[in-house]
C-alpha cells in the first residue's frame, strides 16, 4: 500500500466514519463483557456465597442462572456485534474501496 | 495414499488384538460398538483426507485451505478445536465432582471469544496470511519477531499436545482396552496422516465432523439425563444435592479461588490466553474475508457456549446416576474407574447402554484426533512459514520448498509429540494446559494486540518485553504451587499463586511499553512511520492476501 493510497483513505470522511463508529461500538461491547465477567470472577473471590442465595424454598441457587446468563449475554453481544458490523460497516468499506478503487 | 490407508486399518487391527489380551488385567469387556464406530469414523476421515489431498496443492491451500472455508464450516471447527476431550471429559468430571465449581471455568472459557470478535477476529483476517507472526511482524524485523513468535507458538502447541497425547493414551486405554504406547502411537500415526496429506482443509473437516458428532452426541446424553426429570433443571439439582457428599455446597462456588489475586489472575489467563493460541488464531486465515470471520465467531461462541450448558446438565446428571445403586458397577475400590474424568463415559452407559457409550467413546477418541491435527499444523506452519521461509530464507522461499518443509515439520512435531506421550506418562500433566494459556496470554498475546493497536511498538520493545512476558509466565508457573510443590515434591511453593498470568501479562505489556518508546533508532522511526499504512489495512481489508470476494 503507496503512501499515497495511505493519505487519500485516511482523509476519506467514510473510512472516518468507519473507523470511528467501529471502534467505540466494539470498545463499548469489550467494556460491557468484560465488566460483566470481572464483576462474577471477583464475586466468587471475595464473596461466593452471595451465589450461594437460594431460590425460593428448593436447592436451587442464584449461581446456575447467573453463570447461563453470562454465557448466553456473551452471545447475544457476538450477534449484536456482527448484525451491525455485516451490514453497516461493511456498507462504509465499500463505499471507501469505490473511491479508491482506481489506486487499489 | 490407498495403501497408506490399508496399512493402518491392519495397524489398527492389530494393535487392538493386542489390546485383547490385556483386556482380562483392566476387567473391561472389550467393546465392540465402540471398536466399530470408531472405524467407522477413521474410514470417513481418511476418506476425506484422500479428497483434501487432491485439491491442496499450492502453501495456502496447506496452510489456510486456500481461505475458502465458510464462516458456518469455521465457526464448527473453531468450536471443534476448543470443545478439547479435556474440556469434555474435564469439565463434566469437575462438576461431578465438586458440582458448581466446573461452570466457573466453562464461564471464563466463553468469554474469551466476544473479546476475540470485538478486538481482533477481523483485524486478523485482514493482516494475516498464515500465521499470527504474519501480523506480529507486519512493520517490525522478521527475523526477531518471527523468531520468538514461532518460539511462542511451539512452546504452546507442545505443551498442549503433550497434555493431549497423555489424557488420550489414558482414555483410549480405558474404552478400548488398547496399550497406552499403542495408543499413543495410534494417535500420532493418525494426526501425521491427516496433515501431511490433507493440510488445513483435511483438518478442518475433521473438526467439523467431531463437533458434530461431539455435539449431537451430548445434546443425546442431556436429554437422556433430563427426561428422567420431566425436562426440569430444578428437580435434577434437587437430586444431586440429594446424593453428592457435599451436599448444597455443589451449588455455589467453592473455595477453589480463594483471593482475588488467583481470581483476576485465573481470569486474564483464560480470556487473553485464547486470543493467543496459535491453532485458534490460525482458523482466521481460512476464511476468505473480514464478513465471515466474524460470522465464524459468532456460529464458535453459539456452539460452544450451548456445549457448556448442557455440560453442566451432564456432570449434575453424573452426579445423581453414578451415586445410584445402578451406579455401583463403574466403582473399583471406592474410586470411580479410570478416574473422575470418565463421569461422563460412564454416565453415556448409564443413560444409553453399549451402543451409546460406543458412539461416545468413538467421539472422546475423534476429539483428540482433531485437536492434536489443529495443534501440529499450526506448529508446523510456525516452523516451515516462519522459521524456514522468513528467518533462514528471508521470505524468498520456493513455495514447494516451503511445503516440503512443512510437511516433514508436522513428521517431526508427531514423532515428538508421542515420544513426550510416552515419556509422561506417569507424570502429573495437570499444570501444562495451564502453562500454555499462560505463555499464550503473556507472550503472544501482548505482541499482537500492540502490534495492531499501538503505533510506537517496536521491534526492541517487542522483542524483549514479549521475551520476558514468556519466561516470567515459565518461571512463576515452575516457582508455583502446581510445579514446585506438586509435581517437584517441595513443601511451600516460592510463588504463591497457581495462576500466573496477572503478573506475567502485566511484565509483558510493561516491557514491551518501556523498550519501545527509549527507542530511538532510525529503524524504530521507520516502524512508526509503516503504522498508517498497516492501520488502513487492518480496518478496511484492502490489499489483504485471500480476500476472494472482489
Amino acid at each position: 500500500m503507496n503512501d499515497e493510497l495511505v493519505e487519500k483513505i485516511k482523509a476519506n470522511p467514510d473510512y472516518q466514519a468507519l473507523v470511528k463508529k467501529r471502534t467505540s461500538f466494539a470498545l463499548k461491547l469489550g467494556i460491557f463483557v468484560l465488566v460483566m465477567f470481572y464483576a462474577y470472577i471477583l464475586t466468587i473471590a471475595f464473596n461466593p456465597t452471595i451465589l450461594g442465595t437460594r431460590i425460593g424454598e428448593g436447592v436451587m441457587t442464584i449461581a446456575f442462572p447467573v453463570a447461563a446468563a453470562i454465557i448466553i449475554i456473551s452471545f447475544i453481544t457476538t450477534l449484536i456485534y456482527v448484525s451491525r458490523a455485516n451490514n453497516e460497516f461493511e456498507d462504509l468499506t465499500e463505499k471507501v474501496r469505490e473511491d479508491v478503487k482506481d489506486l487499489l | 495414499m490407498l495403501r497408506i490407508l490399508a496399512l493402518i486399518s491392519i495397524l489398527a487391527v492389530a494393535m487392538f488384538a493386542a489390546g485383547d489380551a490385556t483386556f482380562e488385567a483392566s476387567k473391561r469387556d472389550i467393546n465392540i460398538p465402540a471398536i466399530v464406530m470408531f472405524f467407522i469414523f477413521i474410514g470417513a476421515t481418511l476418506g476425506i483426507t484422500y479428497w483434501a489431498a487432491s485439491k491442496t496443492k499450492s502453501a495456502s491451500d496447506f496452510y489456510t485451505a486456500g481461505g475458502g472455508i465458510s464462516g458456518f464450516q469455521n465457526g464448527m471447527a473453531i468450536a471443534g478445536d476448543y470443545m478439547s476431550a479435556a474440556s469434555f471429559l474435564g469439565l463434566s468430571g469437575l462438576v461431578y465432582l465438586k458440582g458448581y465449581d466446573g461452570l466457573v471455568y466453562a464461564v471464563g472459557f466463553l468469554v474469551g471469544w466476544p473479546v476475540i470478535l470485538f478486538l481482533m477476529a477481523e483485524k486478523l483476517r485482514n493482516l494475516g496470511k498464515f500465521t499470527f507472526a504474519d501480523i506480529a511482524a507486519f512493520r517490525l524485523g522478521q527475523k526477531e519477531i518471527r523468531t520468538l513468535a514461532a518460539f511462542g507458538s511451539l512452546s504452546v502447541v507442545t505443551l498442549y499436545l503433550i497434555a493431549q497425547m497423555v489424557g488420550s493414551g489414558k482414555l483410549i486405554q480405558v474404552l478400548f482396552g488398547l496399550e497406552y504406547e499403542y495408543a499413543v502411537i495410534l494417535v500420532g500415526v493418525m494426526m501425521i496422516i491427516y496433515v501431511t496429506f490433507g493440510g488445513m482443509l483435511a483438518t478442518t473437516w475433521v473438526q467439523i465432523i467431531k463437533a458434530v458428532l461431539l455435539l449431537s452426541g451430548v445434546t443425546f446424553m442431556a436429554f437422556m439425563v433430563l427426561q428422567q426429570f420431566n425436562f426440569d433443571f430444578t428437580q435434577l439439582a434437587t437430586k444431586a444435592v440429594e446424593t453428592h457428599k457435599l451436599g448444597q455446597d455443589i451449588m455455589e462456588p467453592g473455595g477453589f479461588i480463594s483471593d482475588p489475586i488467583s481470581a483476576i489472575s485465573l481470569g486474564l489467563a483464560l480470556m487473553l490466553g485464547t486470543a493467543g493460541l496459535p491453532h485458534v488464531l490460525m482458523r482466521f486465515f481460512t476464511v476468505g474475508n473480514a464478513k465471515e470471520a466474524r460470522k465464524s465467531v459468532v456460529y464458535a461462541t453459539g456452539f460452544i457456549g450451548y456445549f457448556y450448558l448442557v455440560i453442566a446438565v451432564i456432570g449434575l446428571g453424573a452426579i445423581v446416576f453414578l451415586n445410584s445403586d445402578a451406579g455401583a458397577a463403574y466403582f473399583v475400590d471406592g474410586k470411580l474407574f479410570g478416574g473422575n474424568n470418565m463421569a461422563a463415559i460412564h454416565l453415556s452407559h448409564v443413560v444409553g447402554g453399549d451402543i451409546f457409550l460406543g458412539f461416545i467413546s468413538a467421539v472422546a477418541f475423534a476429539t483428540i484426533l482433531a485437536v492434536v491435527s489443529g495443534l501440529t499444523l499450526a506448529g508446523a506452519s510456525a516452523i516451515s512459514h516462519d522459521i524456514y521461509a522468513n528467518v533462514i530464507c528471508k521470505g524468498k522461499a520456493d513455495e514447494s520448498k516451503e511445503m516440503a518443509v512443512s510437511k516433514r515439520a508436522v513428521i517431526v512435531i508427531g514423532v515428538v509429540g508421542v515420544l513426550l506421550g510416552i515419556a509422561f506418562e506417569h507424570q502429573n500433566i495437570a499444570f501444562m494446559v495451564g502453562l500454555a494459556f499462560a505463555i499464550a496470554a503473556s507472550a503472544n498475546f501482548p505482541i499482537l494486540f500492540l502490534s495492531i493497536y499501538w503505533s510506537k511498538l517496536t521491534t526492541r520493545g517487542a522483542f524483549i518485553g514479549g521475551m520476558l512476558g514468556l519466561i516470567t509466565a515459565v518461571v512463576l508457573v515452575i516457582l508455583g504451587p502446581v510445579v514446585w510443590v506438586s509435581v517437584l515434591g517441595n513443601e511451600t511453593p516460592i510463588f504463591p499463586y497457581k495462576h500466573p498470568a496477572l503478573f506475567s501479562v502485566s511484565v509483558a505489556f510493561i516491557g514491551i511499553w518501556f523498550f519501545s518508546i527509549t527507542d530511538k533508532s532510525q529503524r524504530a522511526k521507520d516502524e512508526i512511520k509503516a503504522f498508517e499504512a498497516q492501520s488502513v489495512r487492518a480496518e478496511t481489508g484492502f490489499g489483504s492476501d485471500g480476500a476472494v470476494d472482489h
